[in-house]
């Protein structure tokens, strides 16, 4: 049985995302635990909430040097909203905190003012399109979780800070808000991550579990 | 680019009943909630509003019940709002499956909690709602109770500092124009949306597409949310099975009679308008795989 872990480490509600793994035919559970979690055949780390208070309370709990040790062992990781962010070098949010360095770059927020006047409504809530970045080929977007998801469709966001990843070829989709281009999902190896919520994004959404889920079951 | 504008039908909740009323009051019963929440689901909303319009404790659970039936079947935001007076009401409807709370009479009475609330669930997990009345002098004060009890606090003020509390989103209501169909008030969402950085929800008033269209043109709105002008078309499509006749007056649904004020329309409908007006917004290119949903 390959088990999903569905990390709890005090952030955020984990009710819709283990609702939208039961509708997808994946068999996932609860943990705070670092045994639990290293028996696990897949982890989904969700979240929302401040950085800083993210990588303490995953730190204290012993968590990331697990999920490190997790991911360095090849297997499948699926980080949401604050779980692709904490994947970064740091961040710059109520000051600087090292994330877990797994995906060199940083996390940076919104700009407050469109190109120097009108003011911008950060944090983000709502729908926006997420496509593939320019000069991409498709073959990454197809092999991905997004394989049934058109270029383009629209997805659900509530952020204030997005991730800038410093190697391009990792990121996988782009989105714009207010005049701001960002990486809005991003694969490396084993590791796949979006910024927004595709347990909130309707059927679309729902597709992307499922692909994540086949295509580890594949393996 | 233009953000993106989301269409947010509300769901006024009676015991088991979705319910509307005028002006917040008048409450005629229309069906099943969770009926017109999966219809809703599958015609392309982009969240939806459960507002438990006669809140009392004893009927708690009976909401959470709702709510977690509903959940189980819709993967789109959920909204709920009503009589949430502690931390621990609001931790109740949250593990019942809502994503995030809407708080108006105990925010004010309490400010406090908005800030504690956003410091224990996230700032994206609070809308403060505030219900607004015009005053004879032009200036907008906030009401609670459904817009029966005054409070002194203009409305603008009083969302400037549900922000510095933590709020992560407002919704207004004009209390003045809900259940008219005649237009949100657009001066009102105006006002307070180019105050606040954080999203405002325009409430009250849709009668047509256009009076959307309005409301985030010139009222600045982020985001609109409907009830009548949806709710008397989806009762086509929703039935009135099993509705709980001792919550609220039922006649209307018994006598099949059309509601002559509002002309019905559908998501799909609303947001055709929006796009051809120029608005950006979900589901208008990108249709659901669903054939049940009409959106081109």
């Amino acid at each position: 049985m390959k088990r999903v872990a569905i990390i709890d480490y005090g952030m955020g509600n984990l009710f819709s995302v283990k609702q939208a793994c039961e509708r997808s035919g994946i068999d996932s559970f609860v943990t705070s635990s670092c045994g639990e979690l290293a028996g696990a055949y897949a982890v989904i780390l969700p979240g929302v909430g401040a950085f800083g208070d993210a990588i303490k309370n995953l730190d204290s709990l012993g968590l990331a040097d697990e999920i490190k040790a997790f991911i360095a062992r090849g297997r499948p990781f699926f980080g949401i909203c604050l779980g692709m962010q904490l994947l970064l070098s740091y961040s710059e949010e109520f000051g600087r905190h090292d994330g877990l360095g797994l995906i060199k770059g940083k996390v940076v927020r919104f700009s407050d003012r469109l190109s120097g006047k009108t003011q911008v409504k950060v944090p983000q809530v709502g729908w926006n399109g997420i496509s593939m970045p320019a000069g991409k080929k498709p073959r990454n977007w197809k092999s991905s979780p997004l394989m049934d998801v058109p270029d383009g469709e629209y997805m659900y966001f509530v952020h204030s800070y997005y991730a800038e990843p410093a190697d391009e070829d990792c990121v996988l989709s782009v989105t714009e808000y207010e005049g701001t281009r960002y990486c809005s999902s991003l694969k490396k190896d084993n590791i796949f991550a979006c910024q927004f919520h595709p347990e909130k994004s309707a059927e679309h959404g729902l597709k992307i579990y499922r692909d994540w889920y086949s295509a580890m079951k594949g393996q | 680019m233009a953000k993106n504008v989301r269409i947010i039908p509300r769901l006024d909740i009676k015991g088991s009943n979705l319910v509307k009323g005028i002006h917040l009051e008048g409450l005629r019963v229309l069906g099943r909630p969770e009926s017109f929440a999966r219809h809703y689901y599958e015609n392309g909303a982009d969240e939806l509003i459960y507002m438990d319009v006669v809140a009392s404790l004893y009927e708690r659970s009976s909401l959470c019940d709702i709510i977690e039936r509903t959940a189980k079947d819709i993967f789109i935001p959920l909204t709920v709002g009503g009589g949430l007076r502690t931390i621990e009401d609001i931790r109740r409807v949250l593990r019942a499956g809502a994503d995030k709370v809407a708080l108006n009479t105990m925010a004010i009475r309490d400010p406090g909690l908005i800030k504690e609330a956003a410091m224990k669930f996230g700032s994206s997990t609070i809308v403060v709602a505030i219900e607004a009345i015009r005053q004879p002098d032009g200036r907008y004060l906030a009401y609670t109770d459904n817009g029966r009890q005054h409070t002194g606090i203009e409305v603008v003020e009083w969302a400037m500092r549900s922000e510095a509390l933590g709020a992560g989103e407002i919704m207004i209501t004009s209390v003045d124009r809900e259940g008219t169909g005649s237009g949100y008030d657009i001066e009102l969402t105006r006002m307070v949306s180019s105050r606040v950085s954080i999203p405002v929800i325009a409430h009250g008033g849709a009668g047509s597409p256009e009076n959307i269209y309005d409301v985030v043109h010139s009222g600045m709105a982020d985001a609109v949310s409907v009830a009548s002008i949806l709710h008397y078309k989806a009762i086509e499509f929703t039935g009135c099975a099993a509705i709980d006749s001792k919550e609220g007056n039922t006649e209307f649904l018994k006598k099949g009679t059309g509601f002559s004020r509002i002309k019905p329309y559908t998501i799909a409908d609303i947001k055709r308008h929006l796009s051809d007006r120029g608005i950006r917004i979900r589901g208008v290119k990108a249709p659901l795989q669903n054939e049940r949903c009409a959106i081109i």
